[in-house]
């Protein structure tokens, strides 16, 4: 298990889970998010990355703003 | 007339209305507001994704990148680092370099912090961001903002979401003269004429988010921004007549009976 921070929000992975992964499990298309773990932006090229425990992710899209 | 376009770092959009897609009552009606302001350009926030309900609907479902440019912007940040985090997700997203840098001072008047903000755009244009920057209405910051390498300043007509309009034209008519990037107000613009106003008096373009988000029929008050620029564009062009203190009769005075 992992134990990771999403988007603020605590959650349990299961182990040496990527990027990808868990933008699959949560349904999100990765042409139109952005990533960043642990305060740095990942390129789309690296989203095979693997997640470790007290990794701080946030994935973030556009919303409707001025 | 040859094609009027509005020219943006490497853009050029043929609506000099661009419109924001915030506070609309749901995607459907941002979406058709959008169509009928004929506006090429929106601005587009960043945020979270929600992890708790997937199936709601996002922004993209209804406005394709595509077809319409996306300009993100930094709304709701308050300082340099933020704005710069959120610049740098954007680009990440979608590839673009033309994004919208707006860096406030103060939650109660939402006016702009220019110390932070001329410092996003020097370390913006360093990394290769084609920046169009939302400033206060004075002239000599935003000649700081053009020197900085700004691709557009972007001055407040008043503060934001107010609706009370153009509240210093000399300031205002000071920056259009003096700058060679386009010059599109930002905010505070409350009605159709407001547009036209700024428009007439030389702006390059106009972006508007609540009023016609918050007007009482958005879709119908889109299609009205989009003649009142229009007009007020025709009407810069055409160069209004001189004025005069005293009345000069429109019809001739030979040959009165």
């Amino acid at each position: 298990m992992a134990k990771i921070q999403l988007n603020g929000k605590k959650i349990s992975l299961k182990s040496n889970i990527s990027i990808l992964e868990l933008l699959k499990i949560y349904g999100f298309h990765k042409k139109k998010i952005a990533i960043e773990l642990n305060g740095i932006i990942i390129p789309k090229s690296n989203f095979k990355k693997k997640l470790k425990n007290k990794d701080k992710i946030e994935i973030v899209h556009f919303i409707g703003g001025g | 007339m040859r094609k009027d376009l509005l020219k943006i770092s490497n853009k050029k959009l043929k609506s000099r209305l661009i419109v924001g897609t915030g506070k609309y009552k749901s995607f459907k009606e941002t979406a058709k507001a959008i169509v009928a302001s004929g506006a090429d350009m929106v601005t587009v926030a960043v945020r979270r994704v929600n992890i708790i309900d997937k199936k709601k609907p996002i922004l993209t479902d209804y406005l394709d990148p595509k077809k319409i440019i996306y300009l993100p912007n930094t709304a709701g940040c308050f300082n340099s680092n933020d704005a710069l985090r959120t610049l740098r997700l954007a680009r990440e997203m979608g590839g673009w370099k033309l994004v919208k840098l707006e860096v406030l001072g103060d939650k109660k008047t939402l006016l702009p912090n220019m110390i932070e903000t001329l410092k996003s755009t020097k370390v913006l244009v360093k990394e290769g961001f084609k920046v169009m920057v939302y400033c206060s209405d004075d002239p000599l910051l935003a000649k700081k903002l053009e020197d900085c390498g700004a691709s557009a300043i972007m001055p407040l007509a008043s503060p934001i979401g107010s609706g009370l309009g153009i509240l210093n034209k000399i300031n205002l008519s000071i920056i259009i003269k003096q700058s060679k990037v386009p010059v599109i107000v930002d905010a505070g613009i409350g009605t159709a004429s407001d547009a036209t106003v700024a428009m007439e008096m030389g702006c390059d373009g106009v972006l508007i988010n609540s009023a016609i988000a918050q007007a009482k029929n958005p879709i119908l008050m889109a299609k009205a921004f989009k003649d009142a620029v229009i007009s007020g564009r025709h009407s810069f062009l055409a160069g209004r007549m001189k004025k005069n203190n005293f009345a000069v009769p429109s019809s001739p005075t030979d040959g009165l009976i």
